[in-house]
């Protein structure tokens, strides 16, 4: 039965009403009393060496405050990474320094090279325009291979190459893998690309810097998913200012998708400036420049091979990936294509042997980081594609051989050192055959054909692992920060309910969603509980929202601070009813004596705790307020399976996609309108990578796709309406909730079952294309299907 | 600098502006009316749709001078003045046709227009309608349902959950 209200209610957003009149506040609707602009001045070369910057005519042109370059910054640290990597051979990764602004050399066309601060936006322009520059091109690496062969050139001079690290994970199973594929009875082997994309949120970063000298206090509103990362970071490493005398604002933010949990050079130049001007500062990205700006994600190069038996059983798979870490070190770069990719390349089956190797590389591009998935669709997209193929190669069908593989037994060690707590990838793949309706789906490729059109089949599985954690494992692992997450419950004397989270919410609904939880603890209704979040000065240090985190980490801190709350209302409900604190019972909002009729309202309670005449003052203090840090035991692991079906044109080689479906297991489910919308989003994003997007740099490192004229997003009539179903469940084991994550399912899971249906469409014309790499533009599949 | 006037969401306003200045900025900066967004510089996104006498426009590709004398309804009049949303931002909220928000008043500007001149577009017609307003949340499966809902057009069986 659905419910409508607490836990499992598809409660309708209550922070809908604001974004639906105009009355959003979003960082570049906060302006501050006097605020300057500031207008970066970005190299338009992939790799140049700096011999000067002239900004003597550019300072006294009209309205212009100060121009700024990496000189201003000395003594200034640079953009801290948070992750740091070991290499197969013990040593630490290769980790360059990132300036605010650039100093000796500019890395890649939108490296800033120089600010200018003026009045108004267009007097920074304009005074932007005359400032001389004497930069000499070197040649500029951008093909990762090329990157590392002797000789070429060097992003960084001081570092000995271009290689950030070589990883092997695991590299004590290495001799084993290489033993297993050897004598394997059919091995398939797999060359892939995995695209890079660009995250675009459709709001485009800002940073305003505010500085009060009264109190030596400075503020940034930023475009954040985790403030109070960045607040440690800026204020610790980059600018040395003191924690408390630095607050950090997140107000309501445009999707972020993880390209804004990265702290970036803009939000460090206006704390910077407005602390030396003693006046705001005000950046907005233009898109143009995100394109440039933003960290982009995926870009792995990516050889795969999977081991079989005479039974078709998998025995082993190893790896080969080149991942670009573009030309600096964005904040968790590294950890992309290692601890959130290595990890997962079980999936969801049983194979005993897998040894995953990376190599990260620098070339003059930008920075690549966490996008939608972070290393789990790269893991996903391989691993699906491979097995596809096999079952191509051996002629058996897809989903038998994806069945015959999966791991039925939790918990499940994997061989790449995680253990899945729960799942049931039958369970899911039953669930898709019927709502996929795959009965139905040889009837409708003869009408398909009938039209002169093919039609293909996608299928595939996919798990994920949210909620990185716990904060000792992923301290060894090489992550500089803790995982947990913290809230504070506020009761207030009248029974309202104030809850500090520590999770940001930029799309996710937490202010609706989080108090459907605590209102289904307390027995009240949902709506005297506010969610607050996003401005270090109101939250206790939370870590933030990514990695499909919120509910599973910050929810469950939630739980258990209002687990405390409820322990201290029961002692004051029993010296208010006279009666032993085990008796007292709370349901429905009021407390009671069990097998009596003895009761006392919550806003009694909540009353005696803030006026406590009638109160034993003696046991316990005042007030009603609690916080809870929550630092997980293990990831979650949501898991599912997707289907796509797509017509192909064979004339034009145009993809379209007729029909998607995605079967989730994500435990329990607080709302599940909101989730069903986290999933169409992440297979909107999907199908965006697997038919569209594509970020292109030529070979001197200009970004060819650097607007939405050369960069395609995916657009409404790229899309169908997706069917989605997240009844099968098996609740997490380790979390108060149950709760596993659903932010990137369908990011992970897309990809692989569109590329899948293109070639089932392309073989059942009867032409033996393997494999095309995403995007599979018209051009592409009409040029794989002519050879 | 030159003087314009016209009239935003039923209320007479001027500004001086530039020549050069945006209708979007007008708006965003000028009148401190944040609800109309900027997404893209190559008006591709649609964020920033606004009504110019009667017809949908993207207000990033319009100068403010250009709009002299015109009426123009932005995203903060569309709601009754007692504060009650309009049928396609209640249809918004009904169906859960939005995540962050950032793309949202463009997207019930664009809907509310199409939906005067197509009182019940296909599935198809939503679909290209919303050619030119970007949306990286949703996947515009809510979006496209929510304006056929608001269209008053049965929404239960699309692809029934
Ligand atoms: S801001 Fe006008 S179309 Fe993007
Ligand atoms: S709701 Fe975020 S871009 Fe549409």
């Amino acid at each position: 039965m659905p419910k409508d209200s607490g836990i499992g209610a598809a409660s309708k957003r209550r922070e809908d009403v604001r974004f639906l009149t105009g009355a959003g506040n979003y960082t570049d609707d906060i302006n501050v009393y006097g605020q300057a602009y500031v207008y970066f001045l970005r190299s338009d070369v992939a790799h140049g060496r700096i011999n000067s910057i002239d900004t003597s005519a550019a300072s006294e042109m009209p309205g212009v405050v100060r121009v700024f370059t990496g000189d201003d910054f000395e003594g200034v640290g640079g953009l801290p990474c948070g992750w740091q990597v070991t290499d197969r051979f013990g040593q630490p990764m290769q980790e360059p320094g990132h300036p605010v602004l650039a100093r000796g050399k500019v890395r890649h066309v939108g490296d800033p090279i120089a600010a200018v601060v003026a009045d108004t936006l267009q007097q920074a322009r304009d005074a932007a325009e005359a400032i001389e520059l004497d930069i000499e091109e070197l040649p500029a690496v951008v093909d990762m291979k090329a990157a590392l062969n002797e000789g070429a050139a060097k992003v960084h001079d001081e570092l000995p190459s271009n290689l950030c690290y070589d990883w092997g994970f695991v590299e004590d199973n290495k001799a084993a893998v290489d033993e297993a594929i050897k004598n394997a009875a059919h091995v398939t082997t797999l060359e892939l690309i995995n695209n890079r994309l660009v995250a675009n949120p459709m709001e485009p970063r800002v940073a305003v810097g505010d500085y009060n000298r009264a109190n030596d206090e400075s503020t940034l509103y930023t475009t954040s998913q985790n403030p109070h990362v960045i607040r440690l970071l800026m204020g610790a490493f980059v600018l040395g200012i003191p924690e408390h005398k630095l607050r950090v604002v997140a107000p309501d933010v445009g999707g972020g998708f993880g390209t804004k949990i990265f702290h970036y050079a803009e939000e460090a130049f206006v704390t910077f400036a407005s602390r030396k001007l003693n006046r705001a500062v005000k950046w907005t990205a233009s898109r143009s420049e995100a394109f440039m700006s933003d960290a982009h994600g995926r870009d792995h190069v990516t050889k795969i091979e999977l081991a079989l038996d005479a039974d078709n059983n998998f025995t082993a798979i190893r790896t080969e990936t080149y991942a670009n870490m573009g030309a600096y070190l964005s904040t968790f770069a590294p950890s992309v294509p290692t601890w959130l990719h290595g990890t997962l390349m079980a999936g969801n089956y049983k194979t005993p042997l897998i040894y995953v190797n990376v190599k990260a590389v620098f070339t003059n591009t930008v920075p690549v980081d966490a996008y939608r998935g972070a290393g789990r669709p790269e893991a996903t997209y391989q691993l699906e594609r491979v097995v596809d193929k096999a079952a191509r190669e051996l002629g058996v069908d897809p989903i038998a051989l994806r069945r015959q593989n999966f791991i039925s037994e939790f918990p499940y060690a994997t061989p790449v050192a995680v253990e899945y707590d729960t799942g049931n990838y039958f369970a899911t793949m039953d669930k898709l055959e019927e709502i996929a309706d795959l009965a139905g789906f040889d009837a409708r490729r003869k009408e398909s054909e009938a039209k002169g059109m093919l039609r293909g089949l996608g299928i595939n599985c996919y798990i994920e692992a949210c909620g990185i954690a716990p904060s000792n494992l992923v301290g060894q692992l090489g992550a500089r920060a803790g995982l947990y997450d913290a809230a504070t419950v506020r009761v207030n004397a009248t029974g309202s309910i104030s809850v500090m989270v520590g999770a940001h919410s930029h799309g996710q609904g937490h202010e609706t969603a989080f108090p459907q939880v605590v209102a289904d603890m307390l027995g009240i209704d949902e709506s005297m509980i506010e969610i607050v979040h996003g401005d270090s000065s109101k939250i206790p240090f939370g870590m933030g929202t990514y990695g499909s985190r919120s509910l599973a980490v910050c929810g469950s801190a939630m739980v258990r601070a209002t687990e405390k709350i409820i322990k201290k209302a029961k002692k004051i409900a029993s010296h208010l009813l006279e009666a032993s604190e085990g008796d007292i019972e709370l349901k429905d909002g009021k407390f009671s004596v069990a097998g009596t009729d003895k009761s006392v309202a919550w806003g009694d309670v909540t009353l005696a705790a803030y006026v406590p005449h009638n109160y034993p003052l003696e046991d316990i203090e005042p007030g009603l307020e609690e916080t809870a840090f929550y630092d997980p035991s293990n990831f979650t692991y949501p898991s599912g399976a997707y289907c796509c079906e797509v017509e192909l044109d064979p004339e034009t080689g145009k993809v379209t996609i007729e029909r998607f479906a995605a079967a989730d297991d994500f435990g329990n489910v607080v709302n599940p309108m909101i989730v069903e919308g986290q999933v169409h989003g992440g297979i909107g994003q999907g199908i965006g990578q697997a038919l569209l997007e594509n970020c292109v740099y030529d070979s001197e490192g200009q970004l060819l796709s650097a607007s939405y004229m050369d960069y395609a997003m995916p657009r409404a009539e790229d899309v169908p309406f997706y069917v989605v179903d997240h009844s099968c469940a098996t609740p997490c084991t380790h979390n108060p909730l149950g709760v596993k994550g659903c932010g990137e399912a369908g990011a992970i899971g897309s990809p692989p079952a569109v590329v899948n249906a293109v070639i089932d469409a392309i073989q059942s014309g009867g032409k033996n294309v393997l494999h095309i790499d995403m995007p599979l533009s018209p051009q592409r599949v009409w040029a794989a299907m002519q050879d | 600098m030159a003087k314009v006037s016209m009239t935003v969401n039923g209320r007479a306003v001027s500004g001086d502006v530039a020549g050069n200045r945006l209708l979007v900025e007008f708006l965003r900066e000028d009148l401190r009316m944040t609800g109309t967004h900027v997404g893209c510089d190559t008006s591709q996104c649609g964020a920033c749709v606004v009504h110019v006498n009667g017809k949908a426009v993207k207000s990033c590709t319009m100068l403010a001078h250009e709009a002299e004398g015109a009426t123009i309804t932005t995203i903060e009049g569309i709601a009754s003045p007692d504060g009650t949303m309009s049928r396609v931002q209640q249809a918004f909220q009904d169906h859960h046709g939005l995540q962050c928000g950032f793309c949202t008043p463009g997207m019930v500007m664009t809907a509310t227009k199409l939906l005067e001149q197509n009182p019940t577009p296909t599935e198809a017609e939503v679909r290209h309608a919303l050619e030119g307003n970007i949306c990286r949340c949703t996947g515009y499966h809510n979006i496209v349902k929510a304006i056929l809902a608001a269209s008053g057009q049965d929404v239960s069986k699309i692809a029934a959950e």
